[in-house]
């Protein structure tokens, strides 16, 4: 591999302390390094802003409720065709694009790493399959623990041992990278066409609560001293007055927190922020959950912000889905998994002139505003849940411009502005704090070491923006922070130049993350055999076709799990 | 004698993956747990495959290397200006990802048997949705069971006893905890083992899932009977439908493939999605080829689109009965054909087929079909499943990977490599 030098850049690199100072950056063999000989091919990013690829914590981009995403709306293909080029394969948009373009598109942006939050582990080998289509990215996907029948009955058994050896066998055989949970207990309930309420409802048939689902999965993933926290999906999202349930799923594992990285993550949490007993007076909930967030360090969240336009909902949460199909009446798509989970999809458009999506719309940035601490609340549309992800460039000119928030605010409902706090809040991000947030914080929270700075030893990640921040307020000329953010000058990708002038310029393959529990080789021995005993009890395929071993991954990446 | 356990059938949409298949000197001794069909091809079909290279020259077909096929196939359809590859469903993810890959180069359309048997399925969820569920939510939840022109016993053997009507589930065992209904045009083998059997008039499903929609909600049927069953015994069924705890349905071509097609699907559907209003309820197709769902889902993340793409703008168009193979074929419009695993012109109606005959087309199969004689380029392949492996979906959507069990002869060489070599050829072709 080559030599690169980046030269001259305004470099914002949060996790090294480096704030918009003009420098070189030097990376050889993939990696970033002190120096490269004078041979280096040469980046002039004189003038322009140059931060770490970006992180993205959660997006849905591969698998099998993507797919049938994609199934549902060829609609959402026609008007959004993605020719070939020299370079790149065609494909098509717009909410839920075709593969290969979701990796463009991600890498125009300057993003390097995506991660897919929720795969179904009997479907796993189908979300790698997709993984290792998209090109440029490095990626890692979060199996789903929360509903999973085995699981249950061992923590209904209050069998803690025998779950930790499950959750480390899984995470091994699905070769994935974190504990997801969604809707805890809920999905099981599904099953048999119920829901549940709240934390402390009983999963039917099995008497637990998705609080002990929760504490119980909270514990085994510090035990095995996994990267990333619990990623949690709460009970009740998308119901009036969940905050309340939100708050709860938060607090249940407070008292498990010893310091140091967040316990647990709340994912998308516009979607579970909403106060109000009914759709007619929803309101926002932020201010109150950014205060917890603010008092307790063991707690992250992203944010699920809102566009206005197409999106497409696709969540394992399938109770939801349905309640959103019978509230819409839009087509519906549920796939129930033997003895794991669910999942639904339902399309949907954010409409400014509805008095709900336009508080939804200011539930997500009142929270990124009112969090204090950037390192614990990152940027997601929980694409394509509340808008596609190309329009992260959209969000960043909110954070970073009251005016820009202040102009679509003029154009909402007044009955919304009254349910909403936004206009009080004039709170506008820095350079520093939306790198820590679309990459650095990211990158800390997955626990990815060599993503989202630029210190010796990362990865050769690099995004440079057409856009000189020692000359532009963004808070003024918001719109030429998006059009920076929407096409990157250039993008690097493991020291190659992937992206050039805004366009693709080189697909390479990206990795695939996942994550060795710490655990004895004797416990896991153990949790291997009693679940090969019990498998055929519980699955409609074989012990052993059911792993997928890792020459089954275009190009693996172990991390061996050590905690934060 | 080595035995490879959880070998896994490349036989029909079901993908049993408990097969105990018995090896000796590379041959395939004894085959456990199979259904009869299963059994029969993992046992005999290596037998049958003719491993002869074919070109046709002035009208008739010469031995010829493998090497000499390929680049005549590869001259073929970088001389095409519109060709078209069909099959797919026989073979793994890895060779289909090719297969568009190739479509792609060339600007031709991928098609995949789809076309011909669940296609109108993956319409109707354009139309309406889904509900869908894993084999094993019937399995451990069902207690009322629909299969609606579809006959299992026969075609999907192992279906009833390993996921459904019969199976062993954690909360419900067998056939007795259950209730099974079959709706058909004809008292099939799986009728004779139904609680009700409703014997629909041919054409008629659409009317009968309307009314069955009206029954559910308790609207009044203004008829006598509905699609040649009596409205008490569709009231009855609706009834049964709506006091099950979860219900599963199972459709096959009967739906797919009678005259109202995707609207049928649509409409058996949306009486799942009504039913859910009231109880659980989901269903499946009946997928024939042990691989068409997988060549759905590949196409499907490739391109956007699950079956009959075009490439010819450069970039993924779909709109079948414009670019669906059938049509294309019907209206003369393709200059070529690359054909993997499949036999169209045995199965499609003769009025289509007949196109094949005025086009130059490549066939890659390791059996000689009516598609291989009627070709001018014949490679024989290794059989998917048997003597190579790769990743299959079941019908319900499961990943697979099936195992090597022998050896292909010397020579000759999975569908994957076939393909990804003859793209090679063609992409140095077209940059000549």
């Amino acid at each position: 591999m080559g030599e690169l030098l980046i030269k001259n850049g305004i470099v914002y690199d949060p996790i090294n302390g480096v704030e918009g100072e003009q420098m070189d950056i030097a990376i050889k063999d993939g990696v970033v390094v002190e120096e490269v000989s004078p041979q280096a091919e040469v980046i002039d990013a004189s003038g322009m802003l140059v931060f770490p690829g970006g992180v993205d914590i959660h997006s849905h981009i591969a698998g099998s409720k993507v797919n049938a995403g994609r199934l549902l709306r060829p609609e959402d293909h026609y008007r959004d065709p993605e020719p070939k080029t020299e370079y790149t394969r065609s494909g098509v948009g717009y909410t839920v694009p075709s593969i290969f373009t979701i990796g463009y598109r991600y890498a125009r942006m300057g993003y390097t790493t995506v991660i897919e939050p929720a795969t179904p582990s009997l479907k796993t080998r189908h979300t790698h399959e997709e993984l290792d289509d998209i090109p440029i990215l490095d990626k890692a996907c979060f199996p789903l623990f929360g509903n999973d029948l085995m699981l249950l009955e061992y923590i209904r058994d209050g069998k803690l041992e025998e779950a930790t050896g499950y959750v480390a066998w899984m995470l091994e055989a699905v070769k994935g990278y974190a504990i997801k949970i969604v809707n805890p207990g809920g999905l099981e309930a599904w099953s048999w066409g119920k829901n549940l309420e709240g934390i402390d409802d009983e999963v039917p048939g099995l008497g637990i609560t998705p609080r002990e689902i929760l504490r119980t999965l909270c514990t085994i993933s510090k035990m095995l001293k996994l990267p990333h926290p619990i990623h949690v999906h709460p009970n009740n999202l998308g119901k009036p007055g969940n905050y309340e349930t939100t708050l709860k799923t938060m607090d249940c594992v407070a008292d498990l927190y010893e310091g140091g990285k967040p316990i647990i993550h709340l994912t998308h949490v516009q979607f579970t922020g909403y106060g109000g007993h009914s759709w007619l007076n929803l309101s926002s909930k932020a201010p109150e959950i950014a205060k917890y967030v603010n008092a307790h360090p063991h707690v992250s969240v992203d944010l699920g912000q809102v566009i206005f336009g197409e999106a497409t909902t696709m969540t394992a949460d399938g109770p939801f889905q349905f309640i959103l199909h019978q509230m819409t009446g839009n087509k519906w798509v549920n796939a129930d998994v033997e003895v794991e989970t669910g999942a639904g999809v339902v399309p949907y458009v954010y409409k400014r002139s509805n008095y709900v999506n336009a508080v939804q719309w200011a539930i997500g940035l009142e929270l990124a505003l009112e969090v204090k601490d950037p390192w614990r609340v990152f940027l997601t549309t929980d694409h394509p849940n509340a808008g596609p992800f190309m329009e992260y460039p959209r969000v960043i000119s909110w954070l970073m411009s009251r005016k820009a928030r202040e102009k679509v605010v003029s154009k909402l409902p007044r009955s919304a502005r009254r349910r909403m706090n936004i206009e009080t809040m004039d709170r506008e991000y820095t350079w520093t704090e939306i790198a820590i947030i679309t990459r650095a914080g990211t990158a800390k929270s997955l626990g990815l070491k060599s993503k989202g700075h630029l210190g010796v030893g990362a990865d050769g990640d690099v995004a440079v923006y057409p856009i000189n921040p020692r000359e532009v307020d963004p808070a003024k000329d918001y719109k030429l922070v998006r059009r920076a953010f929407r096409n990157a000058q250039w993008v690097v990708k493991e020291g190659e130049v992937v992206v050039s002038q805004g366009r693709v310029v080189s697909s390479l393959k990206g990795k695939t993350f996942w994550v060795k529990p710490s655990i004895s080789s004797d416990a896991l021995e153990a949790a291997r055999q009693e679940i090969k005993g019990k498998f055929k009890r519980y699955y409609t395929v074989e012990f052993e076709n059911y792993i997928v071993p890792e020459s089954f991954l275009a190009r693996p990446c172990m991390l061996k799990a050590e905690g934060s | 004698m080595p035995v490879i356990q959880g070998a896994v059938c490349a036989f029909c949409g079901c993908v049993c993956d408990d097969l105990e298949v018995l090896v000796e000197n590379n041959e395939i001794k004894d085959v456990k747990y199979a259904c009869a069909i299963g059994r029969e091809k993992v046992l005999n079909c290596v037998k049958e495959r003719d491993p002869r290279v074919l070109i046709r020259e002035n009208g008739k077909f010469r031995e010829a290397s493998l090497e000499e096929a390929l680049d005549r196939a590869a001259e073929i359809l970088a001389n095409s200006k519109y060709p078209l590859l069909y099959g797919w469903s026989n073979t793994s993810c890895e060779a289909i990802k090719i297969g568009v890959a190739l479509a792609e180069e060339l600007g031709g359309v991928i098609d995949n048997t789809a076309c011909v048997c669940h296609g109108p399925g993956l319409e109707a969820v354009h139309e309406v949705g889904v509900v869908e569920g894993t084999l094993g939510q019937a399995r451990h939840r069902a207690d009322l069971i629909v299969y609606w022109g579809c006959n299992p016993t026969q075609a999907h053997m192992r279906h009833m006893m390993r996921y459904s009507a019969m199976s062993q589930g954690i909360f419900r065992s067998g056939r007795k905890e259950r209730k099974v209904v079959v709706v058909d045009v004809r008292k099939t083998t799986t009728a004779r083992l139904a609680d009700v059997f409703l014997q629909v008039k041919p054409g008629k499903d659409y009317e009968l899932f309307q009314a069955l929609r009206m029954a559910i909600r308790d609207e009044e049927i203004e008829a006598e009977e509905v699609a040649g069953i009596p409205v008490e015994q569709i009231e009855e069924l609706a009834d049964m439908m709506v006091s099950c705890q979860v219900g599963f349905l199972f459709f096959g071509l009967g739906l797919t493939q009678s005259s109202a097609k995707n609207e049928n699907i649509a409409a058996a559907i949306s009486l799942i999605r009504d039913l859910n209003f009231k109880t659980k309820w989901l269903m499946l197709p009946m997928r024939g080829h042990h691989n068409v769902t997988g060549a759905n889902k590949v196409t499907l993340w490739e391109t956007g689109y699950p079956f009959a793409v075009d490439f010819s703008h450069g970039y993924p168009r779909y709109n079948p009965g414009e670019t669906s193979s059938t049509d294309l074929l019907a209206r003369g419009e393709v200059d070529a054909a690359l054909i993997v695993a499949s036999d169209p012109v045995a199965n499609m109606p003769a009025q289509i087929a007949k196109h094949f005959a005025k086009i130059p087309v490549i066939d890659i199969d390791p059996l000689m079909t009516a598609t291989g004689l009627l070709s001018d380029v014949r490679i024989p392949a290794a059989f998917t499943g048997i003597e190579a492996e790769g990743t299959l979906y079941r019908m319900d959507g499961v990943p697979l990977v099936s195992k090597k069990l022998v050896e292909p002869p010397e020579g000759i060489l999975p569908d994957k490599i076939l393909l990804q070599r003859l793209l090679e050829k063609v992409r140095k072709l077209r940059r000549r």
